[in-house]
């Protein structure tokens, strides 16, 4: 072939700049998806609000009545909010795990961090009992969020040992989840009535449990790790090609693992803490971003936030529309939703994406 | 002044165990091409990876770099071939290769040098190809792209052709010795080849058993008497019609 090399090399650098701008517009879709899925969603509940009405009241405009406003402000608006940052949360810190752990089946749900989250919770619930005896008043999430960094930081030190391979990390996932089943059961077994209901309801995960201050730390553990993933990019991103290739890259390869495995169960507990357990989202968020973005994380990342926020935004806008006027606890719908939108997409990609 | 590396008394241990031990070199220069030989599991690999400063050990590592740079080490270390599965094209697993370490923000000049490599190794026509379609000679050329965008002075490679047709590995050895030359990189390359090392190295360092058995120039080195001891193979060194050293081997050596 009779190309020059100066072509040939510009062709390249084109070709790359491309490829950015259609990662931006994806993303830029992913988020379009997103806002109509919150309108949606605060239109829907007992009252239905058409998509007009959302958005008047949204701006404050007079043509809406107070009522419409009150409902869509104070009681819809934290629930559809929660919706979008939990979903981002557990899909973040399941792209991670998936990162760090270097495995496709890794998320809080599948390692046993969720369940992990639930048995701290349901000792809460059930005995009043509080992991640390100053945090009375949020013991339920407190407890969840002790619970669930134990568990991260016990499936990161094994993870470190030699010899440990990527099957060991899930098949230790999964005696972490029968482990924490099998306690959760024996605390339900020993609850009254009561709290018993309690725990079950909590197991459910339901985001009727949004409110504002819950709301605000949510958002707050969001805002704070994904700078902290960003900012480590290129290096998360090197983890991918292999321990050897990212040392050989100068990447400190224990440290990058250790200091994002914190962050992840942070992001993973939180939103159990305040929603009940959530599953999928976590695994099918990253796997669609992969899917649309690859795994650059400069791209993959936000996909995944997008993708996980704009799932359970869409899950909980179908909670409500399956028989109107009930709204079905969201962590039951995401797995029925979720898991056959996650094969769909396996099935038609041409490119294999583990 | 170029870049340099010396080893003295170098050795690795795993736990208790030792590895290596004993590798005393003298100064490597840029520009120079040092081949490291030696059987199967003869400790060149941990050699690499203790340069590299991936493993811990006895013995010391001089490395100098008169210009010292900021930002990323002199040292590029290519491992050898594993094979991946993420969802990157070969344009970014190479630009990725070029951003460790360095300002996070990716500049005309990132690109260019990306390009640059690409089109050196003559890999760009499957520059957006996904790593997980290459075949292992494809990817071994991504591996060292991957080291030559760093813009190495220091330079490990191992065994960077293992995977590699006759021409592609010829046409990559020339490119190492002309880059070594141009840029005045230390090269130091593991390889089975005897052939190519006579091709392309300055300086051979045989490692057998987890020790340096010697260090030299090639032609010193590389004798029937190394094939013997080394590798029990009967073999011969001769002069080709251009006068080229060439390794012809009779056979495996009876055992005695």
């Amino acid at each position: 072939m009779a190309h020059s090399p100066a072509i040939a090399m510009v062709k390249g650098r084109g070709a790359y700049r491309v490829l950015v701008q259609r990662k931006k517009l994806v993303l830029l879709a992913l988020a379009v998806v997103l806002v109509l899925s919150v309108i949606a969603d605060l239109g829907l509940g007992p009252a239905r609000y058409s998509m007009h009405e959302v958005v008047l009241a949204l701006m404050g405009s007079p043509e809406v009545s107070e009522q419409i406003s009150v409902v869509i402000w104070d009681i819809r608006m934290p629930v559809a909010l929660m919706a979008v940052v939990v979903g981002a949360a557990l899909s973040a810190a399941g792209a991670q795990m998936q990162t760090i752990l270097n495995n496709p089946l890794a998320s809080p749900f599948t390692l046993g961090i969720s369940a992990a989250a639930s048995f701290g919770a349901s000792v809460a619930l059930v005995f009043g009992v509080s992991f640390l005896p100053w945090a009375i008043d949020y013991i339920v999430s407190i407890n969840a969020l002790i619970m669930a960094m134990l568990a991260a930081l016990f499936i990161h030190f094994m993870s470190q040992r030699r010899g440990v391979t990527v099957e060991t990390i899930v098949l230790l996932g999964i005696t972490l989840v029968f482990t924490f089943n099998a306690l959760l059961a024996l605390v339900q077994y020993l609850a009254s009535e009561q709290a018993l209901s309690a725990v079950v309801f909590w197991t459910m995960g339901s985001l009727t449990r949004a409110t504002w201050p819950k709301l605000a730390i949510t958002t707050a553990v969001v805002a704070i790790s994904l700078p902290l993933f960003m900012r480590r990019a290129w290096a998360l991103t090197a983890l991918r090609l292999g321990d050897d290739k990212a040392a050989s890259f100068g990447v400190n390869v224990r440290w990058v693992r250790l200091e994002t495995m914190m962050v992840i169960s942070l992001l993973a507990a939180v939103p159990v803490a305040f929603v009940g357990t959530i599953g999928f989202i976590g695994l099918v968020g990253p796997h669609i971003a992969r899917m649309l973005v690859g795994e650059d994380q400069r791209y993959f990342l936000p996909a995944s936030v997008l993708s996980g926020a704009a799932i359970l935004s869409l899950t909980s806008v179908i909670s409500k529309s399956i028989v109107p006027g009930t709204i079905f606890p969201i962590g039951i719908i995401t797995a029925l939703v979720g898991v056959p939108f996650l094969f769909s997409l396996i099935m038609s990609t041409r490119r294999r994406a583990w | 002044m170029v870049a340099t590396l010396q080893l003295t008394e170098v050795g690795v241990r795993y736990g208790k165990q030792e590895v290596l031990s004993g590798v005393t070199t003298p100064v490597l220069k840029g520009g120079e091409v040092t081949a490291v030989i030696g059987p199967n599991a003869a400790g060149k690999s941990s050699l690499f990876r203790r340069i590299a400063g991936l493993l811990d050990g006895p013995g010391d590592i001089r490395i100098d770099d008169a210009a010292l740079r900021p930002g990323p080490s002199p040292v590029c270390y290519m491992p050898q071939d594993t094979s991946v599965n993420t969802v990157l094209t070969v344009y970014e697993a190479v630009l990725l290769a070029r951003k460790q370490g360095t300002p996070r923000k990716v500049t005309d000049e990132d690109l260019q040098e990306v390009d640059r490599v690409l089109f050196s190794l003559r890999i760009e026509p499957i520059a957006f190809k996904g790593l997980n379609e290459l075949s292992g000679g494809q990817r071994q050329l991504v591996s060292l792209a991957q080291v030559l965008v760093r813009e190495p002075k220091i330079l490990l490679l191992d065994e960077p052709t293992s995977a590699l047709d006759l021409h592609r590995q010829v046409e990559v050895l020339a490119l190492i010795r002309s880059l070594a030359r141009e840029r005045e990189i230390c090269v130091v390359l593991a390889i089975h080849d005897l052939n190519q090392v006579l091709r392309v190295a300055d300086r051979v360092m045989v490692i057998d058993a987890g020790t340096m058995v010697s260090c030299g120039p090639v032609e010193t080195v590389i004798t029937p008497t190394l094939l013997q001891t080394i590798y029990r193979v009967d073999g011969r060194i001769e002069r080709c019609s251009r006068l080229c050293p060439h390794v012809i081997i009779d056979g495996p050596l009876e055992p005695a």
